[in-house]
């Protein structure tokens, strides 16, 4: 991985803001994120599969990433998508947000823009309401500007 | 002054229809992790929760994270029960509540 | 000498690119990477609507409908160049020369302008720090700006450069447009020097040639997703100034105003499609 720190003073203050991390945080391994998912999804097995994560293969700046997410579903009283979440193990804080569906919702389709602090493997877990959890992950390349870098 | 939150609704709809629904709302979304050029952290502040309720009844919640980007945009779907309003709201740390009602007309 | 200057280039910016970026000024176009980032920027650019520029375009248009300044008016007098309160169409029209400026202006200079002579707010104080910094949304001045080139969206370029100040400007900003000063000796053309540059990731468009002026000047103003707020022409030109390492430019300066009559003239017939979404 190239270094990518070599910032000339200046530019860097210029080029290093972003939504997520100061100048020049380290490359940071993917955080052991089984705790996180615990307490969202509780002690369910996730089965692989069941979600289509829509992103980009490289994010020209990490700040703003444009995603779709969808869960396959007839989403009917007694059989919808209660949620869905998505991780990012390598951002300083791991979560970006948790969608919340009902019945009334028609379909399990979102779509939103999240921040990276690094290229790293999206993570998407979604909740039945018959219990089953599903998951589904995605990598993302993320280029200049993530977070200061 | 700062913007009104935009939300775009289908012109027309019928009832049984699944619809998008589009909004977007200015803010910086601070995460709390960044730094000024002076060092000091720039403290946290987000929009931790927006909600669509329609005629009195949460449709659809999205609990946001530092992992969100700023000026968020959420777009999500609705199978239209009949005519009625909906209500908006985004929750901000620390409390303040940005709520916009739009009705939605149904032939 | 182009060689030198693609060094010198590449010298004073950085090429943190996380593909084995060499400190040469990349050649984009047909490479892979580009046809990645392309699905990127079409996703981004997918959805007009959603564009957080949008929320300056509306809030530009409430502050352009409210009385405000020491006059307490709204700016519905203000004369664009198509007449009193006429923003349809204006900003597509401009630079021009306005008789009662006696000078020719941009479309942030005339409301400058306007906020000046109509609201009573104090010059000095619009023009101190005009712009906004990384994270914060685009001012009052750029936002109405915002707006008012909104405004114009679907039209083309057309400004005239017909009355001799407007000639003298045009002729003014494509001297400086090549002209080699400061520090680091960089004149705007040793960036937007060929087709293909780039700068890390953000392509320079080659703005000598007429066709990619026409693709680009009608993005600005824009929402930069690596800052998240709007950037108005007179703040991008700033922040070319700066990179430059060469004096800040005022805000509505004759200098700021002969560049972008330049641009404009080159990029004449070129569609409005504002805002743009710019890395």
């Amino acid at each position: 991985m190239t270094d990518r720190r070599t910032l000339i003073m200046g530019l860097s203050a210029m080029a290093a803001w972003t939504g997520c991390a100061g100048p020049a945080t380290a490359q940071r391994g993917p955080r052991d994120i089984q705790a996180v998912v615990r307490t969202l999804v509780g002690d369910a097995t996730p089965v692989a599969g069941g979600i289509s994560l829509d992103l980009p293969e490289i994010a020209e700046n990490g700040n703003t990433i444009p995603y779709t997410v969808r869960v396959e579903s007839p989403m009917s009283d007694a059989d919808y998508v209660k949620a869905v979440h998505l991780l990012a193990p390598a951002n300083p804080h791991p979560q970006i947000v948790s969608f919340f569906f009902t019945p009334q919702s028609g379909k399990a389709s979102v779509s939103s823009r999240m921040r990276l602090a690094q290229s790293q493997e999206v993570v998407a877990f979604a909740e039945m309401s018959n219990g089953a959890v599903y998951t589904a992950k995605q990598s993302v390349k993320v280029t200049v500007g993530g977070c200061g870098g | 002054m700062s913007a009104k939150p935009r939300i775009r609704l289908p012109g027309s709809v019928t009832i049984g229809d699944v619809i998008e629904i589009k909004t977007l709302i200015a803010h910086p979304m601070e995460s709390g992790v960044r730094r000024n050029t002076d060092g000091t952290l720039v403290s946290r502040l987000l929009l931790h929760t927006f909600e669509a309720k329609f005629e009195g009844r949460e449709v659809f919640r999205a609990a946001l994270h530092t992992g969100t980007a700023a000026n968020p945009f959420i777009s999500f779907c609705m199978k239209v029960p009949g005519p009625g309003e909906f209500e908006f709201t985004w929750v901000e740390d620390g409390g303040a509540r940005t709520i916009e009602r739009v009705a939605l007309k149904v032939s | 000498m182009k060689n030198v200057r693609q060094k010198a280039c590449a010298a004073a910016f950085v090429f943190a690119s996380a593909f084995g970026g060499t400190g040469q000024a990349q050649q984009g176009g047909g490479d892979p990477i580009e046809r990645e980032l392309d699905t990127y920027r079409s996703m981004m650019k997918s959805d007009p609507w959603s564009n957080p520029g949008m929320l300056d375009v509306d809030r530009g248009e409430a502050l352009w409908k409210t009385p405000a300044g020491p006059s307490n008016v709204s700016l519905d007098q203000c004369d664009l160049g198509l007449g009193p309160g006429k923003v349809d169409g204006a900003f597509a029209t401009l630079p021009r020369y306005f008789v009662d400026a006696d000078r020719v202006m941009d479309v942030e200079a005339r409301i400058l302008w306007c906020m000046e002579k109509l609201q009573g707010f104090d010059r000095v104080k619009l023009l101190t720090r005009p712009h906004p910094s990384a994270g914060m949304p685009v001012k009052v001045l750029g936002a109405i700006a915002t707006y008012v080139a909104y405004r114009s969206n679907g039209r083309s370029f057309s400004a005239t450069f017909s009355h001799p100040k407007e000639r003298e400007a045009l002729a003014l900003g494509e001297t400086l447009f090549f002209r080699r000063t400061g520090p680091m000796d960089f004149a705007c053309s040793t960036c937007h020097a060929d087709s293909g540059k780039r700068i890390r990731l953000q392509p320079l468009p080659f703005f000598s040639k007429p066709d990619e002026a026409r693709k680009n000047l009608g993005e600005w103003p824009a929402y930069r997703v690596s800052t998240a707020h709007v950037m108005t022409m007179q703040h991008r030109i700033y922040d070319c100034f700066w990179q430059m390492r060469l004096p800040e430019v005022e805000l509505g300066s004759d200098v700021s105003i002969a560049l972008i009559s330049y641009l404009v003239k080159q990029a004449e017939g070129g569609q409005i499609n504002i805002p743009g979404m710019k890395r």
